[in-house]
């Protein structure tokens, strides 16, 4: 339902919200912020993980209701009980994770939610998508089951969603961080596309590039706050940076030249299935010498996490080999492996890292509770287990009241110390490291980084798998390029084309088949 | 705060059930508080009464340890009823065949033996189809439970049938030398003792040991525990084993000592109870000593009730059923705001 009062301003913005506030048990989302977007703009929302970017947004699709502050549309208040109100009025979001049945076609999922008549001409329908993706560069077969799509396609679909609803005001919660470079230019070319037909356009991300690239104004919140909104032209990187860190940053990672040492993990001709038993690794080698971060970047689904849990022993290789410092671990259990030196920073947290319903203590356990000191026998020691905990709660800084606390009540950036701080400590001589900043904010990014170089120093080999390029650029000393099971291009630090790069993450070429 | 729910919350969904339980009494024509009265007379009005609960609370014991050391790890034996009924079958066998009766005093440690084996064995069947082909426990666990059973029907019936018992279906009964010890002027027996330990057992295994640390891993989250190296599949079968052998445990005390032989209804319902005691406690293992206690005694209300006023023993069951529901309830309503975990 709508409350309608009277205008404010005779030509006011197209969206105003004012003096928002959103509590959460135990946090303030969002403290008074103000904010608006203009018609025809492309209005970046920026700030870290936890700023409230997604909260206030979310305000605005209707799928919170705000504590305290207003919302006018043109200049009227309205209030939203529901996304449908907001959909009602022209506002469409894309969440960070899709809302779309992967069991029904693209038009199915179109037709989702629409009030329209119960019968639709499905010609009708698909030549309007057709006409809509035409228009806009956002190619998708109509008539394709989403779970067939790739994510790309997907985001794609998400977007024609917004448009076949005819939304004015589209927001997109870090949309490009599945998105190939490639993928990442054509939405960006569609959006400014949708704005200068007069299509306001919010975009929620922490990537400066991104909002350099983009955006009209730039919004930066940090920790529920506004801290001030700019016109692109004003904007520098530096300044941007310490708006939303709220101090000078280093975007820059010191990096000490390191002698490379002996191959410490060594993959010959890896071959394995996904879950659907379909191939995933295609024949794919590789090495990494003590001392060095060999990259691996990619468009995710493209054998990655297979290539890791093959490593790690999760998942059986169907052919092919895996060395570590020159013993064949293929096919060996994982507790083998991790024996011999291997860490494992995994892709999620939380689902694959630690065990959120047990204490700080306890997961920090989880890679000792079978070597001496810590067991005596089948007997856990408590004191020695004790002590390693406030040991690497003090060495890496991590955040908590007392050992004792279930790590569910971490943040993302704790609970990756964390982790850390655990497959660091055993003096690791491979550390096999999977998105290890995903969802980080700028300061505990910096901090992974700032360890795994420490790590490389000491001579550790390091393989980072990342969907995220700058990442990959940031650490590696080699960077190879994932696509459909294969490594098909590696490069040495110096002298990466970025181009080429994303040609290669995209499958437009490869470069052919050599030692590398 | 919420640690002073951790105890209400039980004694609360206690109260409820007993109140609705009321309303059906009612219903049924019976005076409830008259009824309630009755039922908390046998068990607790006397020291007589006190000494059989103790003695419905032994299988119990048991029985709600073979729930909770799976449930430790998200697995859901259903199953201690019919691994009871084995640990029985076990015990019998050593009793009725063991072939040297000139060394007694190996009579009784034998049966504990076979007994929990039994149990294990009849445990490992769903413990290995879960481990190693994924088939839901519950189903296996619970479908077995009738098996079991049946397994007894035909050897009472059948080949273990007792010669010269005018054609009742029950074995012979056992020697001296293959009868528990029980306190004298009780029926209190070893059975206790067995439990006692189980219980100190896995409690330590949970709180103290490698094996314990990951069964708490592996039911908190069982990916992070492959990360970490750990093998489900081992730690399945073997939690199902382990279980299978507490629960066969209170079947050799329920032959051993209560009936003297194998025959049919060795058990009311105790591996069935025990889930309910299990989840009543919480998964503590010490807390399942004290609700044993409490649910013996309505086990043993109901058969006053049933002697005093007519009323069928199903009672018991209706208000064990409402216990639950509500205890389920109110962890679900819990859990919908936030407050447990």
């Amino acid at each position: 339902m709508t409350r309608v009062s009277k205008p404010i301003y005779q030509d006011p913005p197209l969206v105003q919200m004012v003096g928002i506030t959103k509590r959460f048990p135990g946090v303030v989302a969002n403290d008074r912020v103000s904010f608006e977007v203009r018609r025809g703009e492309i209005h970046a929302l920026l700030g870290e993980n936890g700023a409230g970017k997604s909260t206030l947004m979310k305000i605005l699709y209707g799928f919170y209701r705000p504590d305290e502050g207003e919302i006018y549309l043109d200049g009227r208040r309205v209030v939203f009980r529901s996304p449908r109100d907001a959909i009602a009025h022209g506002i469409g979001m894309v969440f960070q994770h899709f809302t779309l049945v992967p069991s029904l076609s693209v038009m199915e999922n179109l037709l989702m939610g629409m009030d329209s008549c119960p019968f639709v001409l499905r010609q009708d329908l698909a030549r309007r998508i057709e006409e809509l993706s035409r228009r806009y560069g956002l190619q998708v077969d109509p008539r394709a089951k989403v779970w067939q799509l790739s994510v790309g396609e997907q985001q794609r679909v998400e977007v024609l969603k917004l448009l076949y609803r005819e939304a004015r005001i589209l927001i997109l919660d870090e949309p490009t961080s599945v998105l190939t470079p490639l993928e990442v230019r054509n939405l960006f070319s569609t959006l400014r596309q949708l704005a200068s037909e007069g299509r306001s356009i919010v975009l929620i991300t922490h990537k400066l590039d991104e909002v350099m690239a983009l955006a009209d104004r730039i919004t930066v919140l940090r920790a529920g706050r506004v801290v001030g909104t700019l016109e692109r032209a004003q904007a520098t990187k530096e300044e941007l940076a310490r708006m939303m860190v709220g101090r000078e940053t280093s975007l820059q990672t010191t990096r000490d030249p390191v002698p490379p040492g002996p191959v410490v993990l060594e993959v010959e001709n890896l071959q394995a299935r996904n879950d659907r038993g379909l191939p995933a690794l295609r024949g794919i080698s590789f090495e990494v010498r003590a001392g060095e971060i060999f990259g691996i970047g990619g468009v995710a689904g493209n054998g990655q996490r297979e290539l890791g849990e093959v490593i790690m022993g999760l998942r059986p290789a169907t052919s092919g080999r895996v060395r570590i410092l020159g013993r064949d671990v293929t096919n060996r259990s994982p507790m083998e492996i991790l024996r011999y030196g291997v860490s494992y920073i995994p892709e999620d947290r939380l689902k694959m890292g630690v065990a959120p319903g047990l204490s700080v203590r306890e997961n920090l356990l989880l890679r000792y509770y079978n070597t001496p000191p810590y067991c005596r026998g089948p007997l856990l020691d408590f004191a020695a287990a004790r002590s390693l905990a406030d040991h690497l709660i003090a060495q890496f800084g991590i955040l908590v009241p007392d050992r004792e606390v279930p790590v569910r009540f971490l943040s993302g950036g704790n609970l990756q110390r964390l982790i850390l701080a655990r497959e660091i400590h055993i003096a690791p001589r491979l550390i096999v490291a999977f998105h290890p900043t995903r969802g980080l904010d700028v300061a505990a990014t910096e901090a992974t980084h700032r360890i795994l170089m420490e790590q490389r120093k000491a001579g550790t080999a390091i393989l980072l798998i990342s969907e995220d390029l700058d990442e990959i650029l940031t650490l590696s000393d080699r960077i190879g390029v994932m696509h459909e099971g294969e490594i098909v291009g590696v490069f040495p630090r110096e002298g990466v084309d970025l181009e080429e790069i994303a040609l290669l993450m995209a499958g437009e070429r490869r470069i052919p088949a050599r030692v590398f | 705060m919420w640690k002073v729910w951790i105890v209400l919350r039980p004694a609360l969904s206690l109260l409820l059930a007993f109140t609705v339980g009321a309303a059906f009494l009612a219903i049924a024509g019976l005076n409830p508080i008259k009824a309630y009265v009755v039922m908390l007379e046998g068990p607790f009005g006397s020291w007589w009464g006190v000494t059989e609960t103790v003695v419905k609370a032994t299988p119990l014991i048991l029985t709600s340890l073979a729930v909770l050391l799976p449930a430790k790890m998200q697995l859901w034996n259903i199953g201690a009823e019919g691994q009871l009924h084995l640990g029985a079958i076990g015990a019998t066998w050593v009793a009725l065949f063991f072939p040297f009766r000139q060394e007694p005093q190996w009579v009784i440690p034998l049966m504990i033996t076979a007994g929990f084996v039994a149990g294990a064995l009849w445990a490992g069947i769903p413990g290995v189809l879960r481990a190693y082909l994924n088939v839901n426990e519950v189903i296996t666990t619970l479908m077995l439970n009738y098996v079991a059973v049946l397994w007894v029907d035909y050897l009472i019936y059948g080949p273990w049938k007792d010669p010269v018992s005018l054609g009742f279906p029950l074995t012979p009964l056992f020697p001296g030398s293959a009868r528990f010890p029980t306190i004298p002027g009780t029926r209190i027996h070893l059975g206790l003792l067995l439990g006692l330990v189980g219980v100190f057992l896995v409690s330590l295994i949970l709180g103290r040991t490698r094996w314990g640390f990951e069964i708490r891993v592996i039911g908190d989250n069982p990916s992070a525990a492959r990360y970490a190296g750990m093998n489900l599949a081992k730690n399945i079968l073997l939690t199902m084993v382990v279980a299978g052998g507490l629960a066969g445990l209170a079947g050799v005390g329920e032959v051993a000592a209560i009936q003297g032989r194998l025959q049919r209804g060795i058990s009311p319902g105790y591996g069935y109870t025990a889930i309910l005691v299990a989840w009543l406690a919480r998964l503590n293992p010490w807390a399942t000593v004290l609700v044993s206690f409490l649910l013996g005694g309505l086990l043993l209300g109901g058969d006053s009730l049933q002697i005093a006023m007519g009323v069928p023993v199903s009672v018991v069951y209706l208000l064990q059923g409402l216990i639950f529901f509500f205890v389920l309830g109110g962890d679900a309503l819990m859990r919908s705001n936030g407050v447990a975990k």
